[in-house]
């Protein structure tokens, strides 16, 4: 087992702490390791380092193993952490947080998972709604893996529950514009 | 009094989740609720958004948000996933004026959030009452037993949705009962179905459907009853994949609990559109006699 030197890095890297702080709005040095988040969260059977120890990694500021860790990625949002952690420390926002910086530094783990929210952003960008098809048929184009659930579509199509058709809103430019005035906010620090 | 809601079907509602947007309908109607489809509503942004810019999960619902307002009604959403993301943009709003400011900018429209935002199954077994929904009922569900499937995003996190128990919610359960068929008691009605890992991570996804199915299987469940559009498609379109798992067929119904209320009140298969659904419904209904008067059934024959 890799031995990390605590008392070094808490002093050396405090940064990500009060970074992941000012993005998520959230306390992280609330959560005092019951470790009840893990204990109920359904998806830690798939993760390097379940909620409880993302947690700790933030409070010790092991910067890089919190920033490469799956967990981030594999956190479903379903907010069984959130509601049931006795501190009220909104772990899925702290997720949220490390995984947005991340993506910024450039680190994905989990690289179809990151790959479907973007398409579907941008489907979202494009249409004002989602086109359910044509994510599925992007995402399955671009992560290579073409005839991933193919057997499905014939159903699918026939029963009328995708179309190849995207549906829009009125003026698809005024959620672009939505779309660029956020990132227009962003640029300036707060997320 | 007509109850009468601005209605955010969201995107599925209109794609893979046609059964929950057809049947609402019709049960709406029934029940003479008013359902007014929001004019030029937008994506809710999903996982994917919050996931990406906080700001951009508030802004979106907020659009659409701000368009009901301009109906000066409350807002019904069917769908758990758009509901849990409409609620939180409410609630922000609400609850910083900050936020209402930079909303506002970003929407390119006022929004005060003075209406509510509930969910359906808030308005259909709360507002319209189970008492009016059971004297609707001519074809009660007996011999249907129910696993009510929660999913998440309805009750969590319940500062913000307070909606039901956030542990053991009941609201279905008790519509089940007033339809006439049998909730089963089950340790797996709030846990999460694994949302799009069904799609991106597989291997993580697929068995946590398969949880579900297995637990609701375990405590005699003939069915599963949900409230969520991707919920049902993955516990409905994915069940052979997940019974592949550990070599099994489940072969559990899945419904929305629309079209539930629907058969209940003597709508065909057809009008909610049972016969697009992956693991066939119709042979359950059929073996139980749901579609033969009460009068005739076998059970009092």
């Amino acid at each position: 087992m890799e031995v990390f030197d605590i008392s070094n890095q808490v002093n050396n890297s405090a940064p990500i702490k009060e970074h992941v702080e000012e993005l998520s709005g959230e306390k992280v040095k609330k959560c005092y390791q019951c470790g009840k988040c893990t204990a109920g969260c359904p998806v830690a059977f798939a993760m390097d380092n379940p909620p409880r120890q993302i947690l700790r990694l933030l409070q010790v500021g092991l910067a890089k193993e919190a920033l490469e860790s799956n967990s981030v990625w594999i956190c479903a949002s379903c907010q069984t952490c959130y509601a049931r952690c006795p501190r009220g420390v909104n772990i899925p926002r702290v997720m949220e947080a490390v995984r947005i910086m991340a993506k910024n530094k450039g680190i994905m783990p989990e690289k179809n998972i990151k790959l479907f929210e973007e398409l579907f952003l941008k489907s979202v960008e494009n249409n004002g709604r989602v086109h359910e098809m044509g994510l599925i048929v992007m995402y399955n184009l671009m992560s290579m893996q073409p005839f991933k659930d193919v057997t499905l579509a014939p159903k699918l199509f026939l029963d009328g529950k995708i179309s190849p058709f995207p549906h829009k809103v009125k003026n698809p430019s005024e959620i672009k514009k939505l779309f660029e005035r956020v990132r227009e906010k962003e640029k300036g620090g707060h997320a | 009094m007509t109850l009468k809601y601005a209605y955010y079907p969201g995107c599925s509602l209109n794609a893979t989740g046609i059964e929950y947007n057809q049947s609402t309908k019709a049960v709406a109607k029934h029940l003479g609720v008013q359902l007014e489809e929001i004019d030029d509503w937008n994506c809710c942004g999903a996982s994917a958004a919050h996931n990406t810019s906080h700001l951009l999960s508030i802004a979106l619902p907020a659009r659409t948000l701000a368009l009901a307002e301009k109906q000066g009604l409350d807002v019904a959403v069917p769908c758990a996933a758009c509901f849990n993301r409409m609620k939180a943009a409410q609630v922000e709003v609400r609850q910083s004026k900050e936020m209402k400011k930079t909303i506002n900018e970003v929407i390119d429209m006022e929004y005060t959030a003075r209406h509510e935002v509930k969910t359906l199954l808030d308005v259909l077994v709360n507002d319209v009452g189970l008492d009016k929904i059971k004297e609707s009922v001519n074809r009660p569900l007996t011999g249907l037993k129910v696993a009510s499937y929660y999913g998440c995003l309805l009750v969590r996190p319940p500062k913000i949705m307070c909606f039901d128990d956030v542990e053991d919610p009941m609201t279905m359960d008790r519509l089940v009962v007033a339809l006439g068929g049998e909730p089963v008691e089950w340790s797996y009605k709030v846990e999460c179905c694994g949302a799009g890992h069904s799609t991106a991570k597989p291997a993580v996804g697929i068995p946590m459907i398969r949880d579900i199915l297995k637990n609701a299987k375990l405590n005699g469940a003939n069915c599963i009853l949900t409230a969520c559009p991707l919920c049902f498609l993955n516990l409905d379109m994915r069940q052979k994949e997940a019974g592949q798992l550990d070599n099994n067929s489940y072969q559990l119904p899945v419904f929305y609990f629309t079209q539930f209320m629907g058969l209940a009140f003597g709508y065909s298969a057809k009008e909610l559109c049972l016969n697009k659904h992956f693991v066939d419904p119709v042979k359950l209904l059929d073996e139980k006699d749901i579609f033969r008067h009460p009068d005739t059934r076998r059970e009092k024959a």
